[in-house]
């Protein structure tokens, strides 16, 4: 493993996990293994995608966020906030009223965190005009998908674009524009309600910035839980409704899938699901798609609806933002809209402020730093694969038997781990071997040296 | 280390299959991602030139300090005349190959493009043989 420590969101309690291995099969970059019983996480590896919550069948698996008290320590409260986050709420209950009952639980502004995208996709299709190399370019918004580029793809690396996601360009112009009311910079904590674990990691440890503009993160699922009890309760709304600055119908529809390509000049496409990701980086690695100008990749099913921390339905969270947008078009059209919103008055400081830093590649597929040594370990791979049964049971406490072999070479497991191996030496000369029922005979054969 | 492919021709579904597992090693192998990217490149191109015209074929690799060295063999149809074929926009692939992405006519300047060397040979009626050598310190 590498020094350097990556923030996670997700945790693994112990106490609860019964180390089934659902989790380390689905994990996309190999990044758990069981070790006494216990699922354990490679922190170099985690992108927190949140596969391995989503398979775990005791909840073992959970993500952190910070104290809802820890608000309090500001005298003004932001709730940033995004659009899928209306979507948790059966239809009756307006945008206006769900904020309401946000600010009911402790906050003084509500700010969606999507208001930045209208700048960010004039500002992609700049960069798009200005820049003719590489292609396609990969946007940067979902931030499992940046950090599975790092692990995974690292000659891709150089093709994100280094611009940041609306969420943090929002809440760079709220605090300019709280500052600019009379706030002192130290009064103002803004807390973004995540809809998944990767925006709460890239908020706590950012890549490609320094420092994140966001003061902390609260979980979606509990904001959602505590207003939505408070309505059922139907505690009289004290608040007064939040002051009204509207998303543009492309803002509403950012984080849905398709929410960026179409928005963005000349031959896109837009992907979610990470398996889909894995699939067409692979493509993209090998040059066999060419002629695209922009990608967008989202690693839940149904973008951001399907984050791993939304309560209701993906497909009807995406439907009733899609609602939305039409609502606004049709309001839109015939004059209703007032399109009078804080951001555009800080476009210029915003423009200076939204540049990413350089995003460095950090493979977790290579072997060795040193070339000869990785290929000496390659070769040892080679020959125990050669051995292995090939089952991937997982039984080993590795993802695969190519996998443990991996380990193996690198010190992290025995040959022993492998149950096959263990049962095949443990059988008696011309005695039966039970395993045979299964895997058929001599299937194991080679197990025995 | 050494290392061999089968490629079936004509079988586009798994086009891709062979470089995907070179990548591979070459990403454990730790090469800078620049140069895995060029290697990748030209050693789909190459898959796929099989794949599309020679009826089955064979990547052969051998890596060492110095070099990814990359061979391809096919047994297939040949190119009449090799120094054409090395022009871009050159093509001889069907109508039914380029509908599906492929035959651009972009194949060999590619390779020569994404790599350190390119060697092709070729017998008409017999087969084709692309070497392709990428210096891994340059």
């Amino acid at each position: 493993m590498s020094g350097r420590n990556f923030h996670h969101a997700l945790k693994i309690l112990e106490e609860v996990c019964i180390g089934c291995t659902h989790c380390m099969k689905a994990c996309p970059t190999e990044a758990l293994r069981i070790r006494q019983g216990k699922a354990q996480l490679m922190e170099d590896r985690c992108i927190d995608c949140g596969r391995c919550m989503e398979v775990c069948p005791v909840s073992a698996i959970s993500i952190e966020q910070d104290d809802f008290e820890d608000i309090f320590k500001y005298a003004v409260r932001v709730a940033l906030v995004p659009s899928v986050l209306i979507g948790q709420f059966p239809r009756h209950y307006a945008a206006r009223k769900i904020y309401s009952g946000i600010l009911e639980q402790g906050f003084t502004h509500v700010y969606e965190a999507e208001h930045g995208a209208s700048l960010l996709i004039r500002q992609i299709n700049q960069y798009l005009e200005q820049h003719a190399d590489p292609r396609p370019v990969i946007s940067s918004f979902c931030p499992a998908i940046v950090r599975l580029i790092q692990v995974r793809f690292p000659s891709l690396v150089e093709n994100i674009i280094l611009l940041k996601a609306p969420l943090d360009i929002a809440a760079i112009s709220f605090k300019k524009e709280l500052m600019e009311r009379g706030y002192d910079e130290k009064e103002i904590g803004i807390f973004y309600v995540t809809p998944c674990a990767a925006k709460i990691a890239a908020i706590k440890s950012p890549v490609g910035e320094l420092s994140s503009p966001i003061t902390g993160v609260i979980k979606q699922d509990d904001i959602f839980n505590k207003v939505y009890t408070s309505f059922k309760k139907e505690e009289k709304s004290t608040c007064i409704v939040p002051e009204k600055e509207q998303l543009r119908a492309e803002e509403m529809g950012w984080s849905l899938t398709g929410g960026e390509s179409r928005h963005i000049n000349g031959r896109c496409l837009a992907i979610d699901g990470i398996s889909n990701a894995i699939e067409f980086l692979e493509q993209i690695e090998n040059g066999s798609v060419s002629n695209f100008e922009f990608i967008e990749l989202r690693a839940c099913d149904e973008s951001c609806a399907g984050g791993i921390l939304t309560t209701a339905n993906r497909f009807l969270v995406s439907e009733r933002l899609q609602e939305r947008v039409l609502k606004y078009n049709a309001d839109f059209k015939e004059g209703k809209i007032i399109d009078n919103k804080s951001i555009d008055r800080h476009t210029e400081y915003l423009v200076d402020h939204i540049a990413l830093e350089n995003i460095e590649p950090r493979s977790m597929m290579k072997l060795d730093d040193d070339m000869e040594a990785a290929m000496k370990k390659m070769d040892s791979i080679q020959k125990l694969l050669g051995y292995l049964p090939g089952i991937d049971c997982g039984a080993c406490g590795a993802p695969s038997c190519k996998t443990l072999a991996e380990d193996i070479v690198q010190k992290r497991a025995k040959t022993s781990d492998c149950i096959f191996v263990q049962n095949a030496l443990a059988v008696a000369p011309g005695k039966p071997d039970k395993a045979e029922k299964i895997w058929g005979i001599n299937r194991f054969d080679k197990l025995v040296p | 280390m050494e290392f061999s492919y089968i490629i079936e021709g004509g079988d586009f579904s798994k086009a891709g299959s062979a470089s995907s597992e070179v990548k591979k090693i070459l990403k454990q192998l730790n090469l800078a991602p620049e140069k895995i990217k060029k290697i990748a490149v030209a050693m789909y191109e190459a898959e796929v030139n099989i794949v599309a015209h020679a009826y089955k074929g064979v990547m052969e690799g051998k890596i060492d300090a110095e070099k990814v060295f990359l061979r391809f063999r096919d047994e297939g149809p040949g190119i009449e005349d090799v120094d054409k074929a090395m022009q871009e926009g050159f093509s001889t692939a069907s109508e039914e190959v380029r509908q599906m992405g492929f035959g651009a006519g972009m194949g060999l300047p590619n390779i020569r493009k994404n790599s350190d060397s390119l060697k092709v040979s070729s017998e008409v009626g017999k087969g084709t043989t692309v070497e392709i050598t990428s210096y891994i310190n340059n």
